[in-house]
């Protein structure tokens, strides 16, 4: 069977499978002791390699970052004390005059980076985009007369512009065509807005619709969808723990993460990003010494991660993850925003990407933005989770319910993964995706860029460092219509700016291949190729089939 | 609504909950006003700043929070200097239907030095002359407001919600917002649909006075039902229904009013209790049903729903 995407073998929960007959049945657990105890030893039970790199730069690149930040920081002292005596004319927002001695509003400092060097490159961020975000896309394209405080649009449309920054991993989201007839008809019979929340009129059958393929894609009892991914995180964390938890969540999660954890009253600890055994470390704390004062046990300990980490392109180590659970009674909650749709060999998840059961994990959450096309984000796990869900989130009594022509084209999008059409369209794409991901991934490792993430992810960072380099870099690719996305200080850390590409099942290999000599083009023009681990280029030198046997 | 900048959010919720804790940090401090919605709430929380609640709609409770804050502020001149003090007040209270009433707001924003924040998913698209909320029912110059946010849930009937006011304050959030940089945006489809909803709103001005008519005409026709009392302004479309005399326990409460709201649905009359999350709230509302008026409705229509509460809750709480 051909293993794309993952490697691991898939084992029969998923109903359009064979079963493998090697004894991997995880859907019988009691009949075969020998695939418990293997989990158990926190390997999975047919190994797979996992491969990670997060290479080092070198040292000078190292010191010119810094160097670069400590001079864009003189200078702005310099033309911040020019303004403040009036040598230089202030283009910025200021208030208002009568409220000149209110207590100011933003402290000076805050508002130091902002002023003094995200203006210099602000034009390579929000970029009006005027078309569906597939492969290729338009541009509205803007100038700015006043070094970037003002802008201003020519009225020209930058047409074609190759995207490898939209999360679109599936090509879902793609202008109109024949097959999105559902979403018109449930857009005329519906409205848009819903205007209330669950609890009072504001449950559709399109949710329950909805909810119920959401937990058959997923293999989960139940499932429950809400209006935004963010909002999801940010609303159910809390209903699920309270005063008196423990909250173990990684290094990188993201904001939404971070915000319910935080609203939710438990104590958080952090553990390195990825790294077992931190988390193992924090795990015996706390089943040892309980809370700080009390000395008591936990209520509960949920541990928080990420499927696909956005920044990073890593994925989590779930078999160790859930051996490490098993043994210390803990809950797990995953986020699989980035991986749901876009790893494993039918596009279910990270579960499916381990080859794991699906009932391992407690708390599935995920988000439709990504590989769906859509918006919003959904909860799964058991039947009696999500019950209490429907009655103690906060999303479910005050914000309002998902737009029906939404949750139609999610409908529409997930049946078409899962092969519910009738066609093999779902699969073809998920394979693609795999395939892109590991052509362009090695292409660039070839190239001598530094990379960051697991060989199977397709988010894939490209370090770049220095602030200068990540304005030239986005211009430059600009000017050849080729899209990309570049993230700096505060979404990643101060000497670690980089660009994201984001691989998409629409690419065509040409697509990528234009891109591909676009940056070794930019490699060499700028000097991005740090990387010390250069694969040979080189054919091999010798031919096996020459090898005379001894005789 | 006449304002430099704006920029949206792809759910109601999260604007407000994203808006304040970009302004507000730990240290700084903000009066609000304790019948406040579930999302200012979650906003408060986030922003972890020192939160005073003062009584609802009650402006002499408000000056003696603010006199007290004076006080404290002459002890300690520069910590003073640098604590921001904010006001965030509901044009329209969606838990009580009440007005907040904004130029005694302003005054006092000038006379104590903090800024207002003002919350308008209920007033926008149906208070002032255009729809443009609070400020033009008042007649206030919008600049006196430093941030109006609202959600285009109630009356733009799409998904999302916005924030407007000066570029000095709004742009801030283009970085620091939660709920906008670290989410995805608003679909196009859902845009469009509001920009539709705008357009028809400044075409047809003639809607709000319409709607006002039909406000005011269900206010006077439920206010005879025995047992109920009416609760809101008469200009406001969201009303509550509450029990004159409660039982004494709330789950009692909710269970005559789910009965009524059971009869009602099947007279084919949709109602709906206010539903709140009662632990999580800080100050929780009495139970009540929400009656919500559209434009859409003709007046046979709000005479016959009107008649049929009064024959219901006569039927159910005698």
């Amino acid at each position: 069977m051909a293993n794309s995407g993952g490697g691991a073998v898939c084992n029969g929960n998923l109903h359009n499978h064979r079963k493998q007959s090697d004894g991997s049945q995880s859907g019988n657990y009691t009949e075969n002791g020998t695939v418990k105890e293997a989990q158990q030893n926190g390997k999975p039970h047919i190994y797979k390699p996992f491969v990670e790199f997060f290479e080092e730069a070198p040292l000078h690149v190292m010191v010119f970052t810094y160097l670069g930040y400590g001079i864009g920081t003189l200078f702005g002292y310099l033309r911040d004390f020019m303004r403040n005596w009036g040598i230089e004319k202030c283009n910025a927002a200021v208030e208002r005059e009568e409220q000149k001695d209110f207590v100011p509003l933003y402290q000076n400092f805050e508002n130091f980076y902002t002023r003094n060097l995200y203006m210099r490159i602000r034009d390579n961020w929000n970029r009006p985009v005027c078309s569906a975000p597939g492969s290729l896309f338009d541009m509205l394209e803007r100038v700015s007369d006043d070094y970037n405080w003002t802008f201003r649009y020519t009225g020209r449309i930058i047409k074609d512009v190759i995207n490898m920054g939209s999360y679109n991993f599936l090509g879902m989201a793609a202008r109109y065509d024949e097959s999105m007839r559902t979403v018109k008809e449930v857009l005329e019979a519906y409205g848009v807005g819903v205007a209330s929340t669950r609890h009072e009129m504001g449950t559709l059958d399109k949710h329950a619709e909805l909810e119920d393929l959401v937990a058959k894609f997923l293999n989960v009892e139940a499932a429950m969808v809400f209006g935004m991914g963010f909002a999801t995180n940010s609303m159910n964390i809390p209903a699920l723990v309270g005063k008196g938890c423990l909250i173990l969540s990684d290094e990188l999660n993201h904001a939404s993460l971070v915000l319910g954890a935080r609203l939710s009253g438990a104590t958080i600890r952090i553990f390195k990003h990825n790294n077992m055994q931190s988390l193992e470390k924090l795990l015996r704390d706390a089943v040892i010494y309980g809370q700080p004062r009390t000395r008591r046990a936990w209520k509960k300990i949920l541990i928080l991660v990420e499927g696909i980490y956005s920044m990073e392109g890593s994925i989590v180590r779930l078999p160790q993850i859930v051996a490490l659970k098993k043994k210390y009674k803990a809950y797990l909650y995953i986020d699989e925003a980035h991986s749901i749709g876009s790893v494993g060999p039918t596009g279910r998840g990270v579960v499916e990407f381990f080859g794991m059961d699906p009932r391992d994990v407690d708390v599935y959450m995920g988000t439709f933005t990504k590989s769906f096309g859509s918006s919003g984000g959904y909860i799964a796990g058991r039947k009696d989770l999500v019950d209490y869900l429907r009655i103690h989130s906060h999303s479910a009594a005050y914000a309002v319910s998902m737009s029906p022509p939404i949750a139609e084209q999610i409908i529409r999008s997930m049946k078409l993964i899962m092969g519910l059409d009738g066609t093999t369209q779902g699969l073809q794409r998920v394979q693609q995706l795999a395939k892109n991901t590991r052509y362009f991934r090695q292409r660039l490792n070839e190239m001598g860029f530094i990379i960051y993430g697991n060989e199977e992810s397709p988010v894939i960072p490209l370090l770049l460092y220095m602030p200068g380099k990540v304005a030239a870099f986005a211009r430059h690719l600009l000017k050849r219509k080729i899209g990309v996305v570049v993230v700096g200080f505060p979404a990643t850390p101060l000497a670690e700016a980089r660009a994201r590409f984001c691989i998409s099942a629409a690419h065509t290999r040409e697509q990528l291949d234009t891109v591909l000599e676009a940056l070794d083009e930019m490699g060499d023009l700028l000097y991005l190729k740090y990387s010390r681990h250069r694969k040979s280029a080189r054919p091999e030198l010798y031919d096996e089939t020459s090898f005379e046997l001894e005789d | 609504m006449k304002t430099e900048e704006a920029i949206i959010y792809s759910y109601g919720f999260a604007t407000i909950a994203s808006a304040i804790p970009a302004y507000s940090k730990r240290g700084d401090i903000v009066f609000a006003d304790r019948a406040a919605c579930f999302a200012i709430q979650k906003g408060l929380q986030a922003s972890r700043s020192d939160i005073k609640l003062f009584k609802h709609n009650d402006m002499a409770d408000l000056e003696r929070l603010l006199k007290e804050q004076e006080i404290e502020d002459q002890k300690n001149p520069r910590k003073a200097r640098v604590t921001r003090r904010f006001i965030v007040a509901e044009g329209l209270y969606v838990n009580t239907g009440a007005i907040c009433p904004l130029p005694e707001l302003v005054k006092l924003k000038y006379k104590y030095k903090a800024r207002i924040f003002l919350e308008e998913s209920l007033s926008f698209g149906v208070l002032g002359e255009h729809g443009r909320g609070v400020t033009e029912h008042f007649g206030i110059n919008i600049d006196d407001i430093d941030l109006i946010s609202a959600n285009m849930e109630n009356s733009l009937a799409s998904i999302g919600g916005f924030c407007c006011g000066r570029s000095f304050v709004i742009d801030h959030q283009r970085l620091s917002g939660q709920g906008y940089c670290f989410s995805a945006s608003l679909p196009p489809l859902l845009a469009a649909a509001a920009i539709e909803a705008l357009n028809i709103m400044e075409e047809n001005p003639g809607l709000f006075a319409v709607l006002k008519e039909k406000c005011k005409r269900i206010h006077k026709a439920l206010q005879g039902i025995s047992g109920l009392k009416v609760v809101g302004e008469s200009f406001s479309p969201a009303l509550h229904l509450q029990l004159e005399e409660s039982t004494g326990s709330r789950e009692k409460d909710i269970k005559l009013l789910q009965e009524i709201v059971n009869q009602c649905m099947s007279r084919s009359i949709a109602l709906t209790q206010a539903r709140y999350l009662e632990k999580e709230e800080k100050c929780l509302p009495p139970p009540s049903i929400r009656v919500v008026v559209t434009v859409e409705q003709t007046e046979e229509e709000l005479e016959r729903a009107a008649a049929t509460i009064k024959e219901v809750a006569q039927a159910v709480l005698l």
